[in-house]
């Protein structure tokens, strides 16, 4: 038997005995894509808590990050293991967010020792729910004409401005955020990536209620927020660069939160046009239908082969995703949106409740989920500049 | 399932693109094109592309041949579509001899492997009939039984690629059904030089090699049978699907080759003062299809390492070879089209090579299926 397949059955074993039984087959069904941990994640349920607990102790949160800051140290293939095992058992993941996917890879590169000892092994236990205060009113897509200003006054930087769009920004406990520390400077140049603790008096936070009903961004104010000088990440002024980095780590989870949510697609399709055109078996009558579903789901499976075979570039590479993350970004929100709308056109009239009477709980989540997917091309940098990254950046296309 | 080349696969390439960069630049498909070349392929470089061991690369070793995979096959197919080379790839080595291993006798094998493998032997299959479009089954040629025990085989093929060079012809012909039947279908080893065998040569907009292939009552005997009488479908279903797989890798190659010419023009080609790739809704167009090539790639992989996996079942294999054509179809399309476009007037002057890219991507869309056949297959097999 290889090492690997050593370590599986021991997975195995291990996960049997830990992975709480209530959890198990819950992989769809709680939160965004699963548990997101924080200060505020005190009332969750025991079982996710526990779940994070027991996972977190052996570093599996964060299977492939060093030991040294409370990761797993496991190899690439290891992790995998960890990952295909856990879904053998449909757990979700013990832990998901800002902080595992965005924040915590760029400290690993860009951090100090310091940094590195002094927030990593809380992403790893979920202690700390991270959120991204990057856009600004005036800044989204030109992101580096950020106005949020911080000045250095008796030792501790001084924020002042507004960030808007922060998702999660009324549940989470740190942000890491771009702030202008050199107004003089080419916009590029003087900006600085910081961290601070969302928990003092110089922050206000106000939801924002989206198109879909939910309201899981906010607008975010600073009034003499105060942060310190060791959360600054790289040199001062010298925050483009990291914020660019974090980027390409968030398009890439963007692409892995699709895979999520985009696997099914062709279940979910198929089924509501057997149930809402009364085609209970064999092919679905109307080929217009039927072709566009076709389309979907075909689209689906050739996106999922994409997203392994990018991972696997990636790892052969070395682990960091490169500019093709605009690729997976971009094909993988568009999917989602023509599934989403594809399954309101499937359900036709059903599918245009909002609430009350008349329509099953799962219609009325057709219309909003439709609604949200919306924004799938709009956040985390919207589908034209994407196309602008992979024009420039991987075609090499003149300015 | 591994989506990136191996270290073996890699070598492979960058030799078989040293090869075809050399060889076969676009003026050699041009210059047969235009001497209307009998053979319309080059015998020297089939020899040596046999020597590389590339004819017999899915030729069991017993028959002199590699006994590799699609996947390594693919590889080739794919840079020989960078080149728009038109050697025999499809007729003899996917379709032709493919058949002939799974489905023939130990003396058809003897016959003809080792000689594909050695590059000496071209095969084509004569199944397509005029008529049919993409319904496989689809089949009027006849072959009647007579009581002396020989067989008569009468009927017409349409666009028999390299027929007009084949050694032997493979020849459905139908014994019992209807004319769509799947069932009743006999699949014949015939001579091209038989008595009643007659070839004309087509052209195609492609400029690759096809021809009519008349039978009149081309008498044959139990002998000629590749499997038996009346169960060629199954012995075509797989080869077809694998053919398919090694068609999508070679338009892979094509599109590719295509889309990369198209931004290098852009960045060569200057209007208003400016390169025109610095205009960005040109900039969208490239980047939308440089993420079609991307998807394309990832399906041309997976299906060539579904057929390599001798667990994946024939559905499965199907599906991709479904999969993956109806992508690769679209897509080559979509960048020829926009190739066209994005050269403005000298994209339509045959000077230009994108018109070639154009011309094959329409051909290439229309062989062993288009795009909306093969949706509608695939949705077949998935079960909706
Ligand atoms: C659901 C959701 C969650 C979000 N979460 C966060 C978060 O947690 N943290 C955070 O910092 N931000 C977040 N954002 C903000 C998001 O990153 C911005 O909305 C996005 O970058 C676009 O900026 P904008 O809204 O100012 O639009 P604009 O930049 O004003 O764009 C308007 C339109 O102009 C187009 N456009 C702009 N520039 C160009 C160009 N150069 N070429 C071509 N077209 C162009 C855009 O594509 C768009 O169509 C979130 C957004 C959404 C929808």
């Amino acid at each position: 038997m290889t090492d690997l397949e050593t370590f599986r059955l021991q997975t195995r074993a291990w996960l049997e005995d830990h992975a709480p039984a209530s959890l198990r087959d819950a992989a769809e069904s709680r939160g965004p894509g699963g548990f997101w941990g924080g200060r505020r994640a005190k009332d969750a349920p025991a079982d996710e808590r526990r779940w994070l607990e027991v996972m977190a102790e052996r570093g599996w949160t964060a299977p492939t990050w060093p030991k040294a800051y409370g990761g797993g140290g496991l190899s690439a293939a290891e992790a995998r293991v960890v990952d295909e095992e856990r879904r053998r058992l449909q757990m979700p993941p013990p832990l998901v967010g800002f902080g595992l996917k965005m924040i915590g890879p760029t400290l690993l590169r860009f951090g100090t020792e310091a940094q590195k000892q002094e927030h990593i092994p809380k992403i790893v236990r979920g202690e700390i729910r991270w959120c991204q205060g990057y856009s600004e009113p005036g800044s989204g897509s030109d992101l580096a004409s950020l106005q949020t200003r911080a000045v250095l006054e008796e030792g501790e930087y001084v924020i002042n401005g507004q960030k808007v769009w922060t998702s999660y920004a009324d549940q989470s406990d740190w942000i890491f955020c771009l702030v202008r520390t050199d107004p003089a400077a080419k916009k590029q140049a003087g900006i600085t990536f910081i961290l601070f603790d969302m928990d003092q008096p110089g922050i206000t936070v106000r939801p924002i209620p989206l198109i879909s009903g939910a309201s899981p961004f906010c607008e975010v104010f600073f009034e003499n927020a105060r942060a310190r000088p060791e959360n600054v990440i790289h040199e001062v002024n010298a925050g483009w660069t990291v914020a660019k980095a974090l980027l390409q780590h968030e398009r890439a989870w963007i692409g892995e939160l699709f895979a999520g949510s985009v696997a099914g697609a062709r279940e979910e399709l198929v089924g509501l046009a057997r149930e809402y055109l009364g085609a209970p078996e064999g092919p679905i009558p109307d080929a217009l239908t039927r072709d566009a579903i076709t389309r979907v789901a075909m689209e689906e499976d050739a996106f999922l082969l994409t997203l392994e075979r990018a991972a696997q570039l990636t790892r052969a590479a070395g682990g960091r995703p490169g500019p093709e993350s605009s690729v997976l970004k971009t094909a993988g929100t568009e999917l989602n949106q023509e599934r989403c709308a594809l399954a309101v056109q499937l359900a036709g009239p059903q599918a245009l409740g909002w609430e009350g009477p008349g329509f099953t709980d799962r219609e009325l989540t057709l219309a909003r989920t439709w609604l949200r997917s919306r924004g799938n091309t709009i956040e985390g940098g919207t589908t034209e500049i994407q196309l602008n990254i992979i024009a420039k950046h991987v075609l090499g296309l003149p300015d | 399932m591994q989506l990136i080349r191996s270290e073996t696969e890699a070598m492979l390439a960058t030799s078989a693109r040293k090869f075809f960069t050399v060889n076969s630049p676009l003026e050699r498909v041009r210059a047969l094109r235009d001497a209307r070349d009998e053979t319309g392929f080059s015998r020297e470089l089939w020899a040596q592309m046999a020597e590389l061991g590339w004819t017999g690369m899915l030729v069991p070793e017993e028959h002199e041949g590699m006994g590799m995979g699609m996947s390594e096959l693919c590889v080739v197919l794919e840079e020989a579509g960078r080149a728009l080379a038109p050697e025999p790839f499809l007729s003899t080595v996917l379709l032709s001899a493919q058949l002939i291993a799974r489905a023939g006798t130990d003396e058809q094998k003897d016959r003809w492997l080792a000689s594909v493998a050695r590059g000496e032997a071209t095969l084509a299959l004569a199944h397509h009939e005029r008529g049919a479009r993409h319904a496989r089954a689809r089949v009027e040629t006849t072959a009647a039984r007579g009581e002396d025990g020989r067989w008569r085989v009468s009927g017409r093929k349409a666009q028999v690629e390299d027929g007009h060079v084949a050694d032997a012809l493979l020849v459905t012909a139908r014994s019992a059904g209807a004319v769509d039947d799947p069932g009743g279908l006999c699949l014949f080893l015939v001579d091209r030089e038989a008595p009643g065998v007659s070839v004309t040569r087509q052209r195609r907009v492609d400029e690759r090699n096809i021809a009519i292939v008349e039978l009149r009552d081309v008498e044959l005997g139990d002998d000629a049978l590749v499997g038996p009488a009346g169960a060629a479908a199954s012995a075509l279903e797989p080869v077809l699907d694998r053919a398919t797989i090694g068609l999508c890798a070679e338009m892979l190659g094509s599109m590719t080759r295509a889309f990369e010419d198209t931004v290098a023009y852009l960045k060569e080609r200057k209007q208003f003062g400016v390169p025109i790739g610095t205009f960005q809704a040109l900039k969208h167009r490239a980047a939308r299809l440089f993420m079609g090539l991307t998807l394309a790639r990832s399906v041309v992989m997976a299906a060539a390492r579904a057929a390599d996996d001798d667990d994946a079942s024939a559905e499965h294999v199907a599906a991709m070879a479904s999969l993956c054509k109806a992508r690769c179809s679209d897509c080559f399309l979509h960048v020829a089209n926009e190739g066209v476009q994005l050269f403005g007037g000298v994209g339509m002057t045959d000077e230009y090579d994108i018109g070639l890219f154009l011309k094959r991507a329409r051909v290439a869309e229309q062989t062993l299926g288009d795009a909306a056949w093969h949706r509608d297959r695939w949705a077949r097999l998935i079960g909706f």
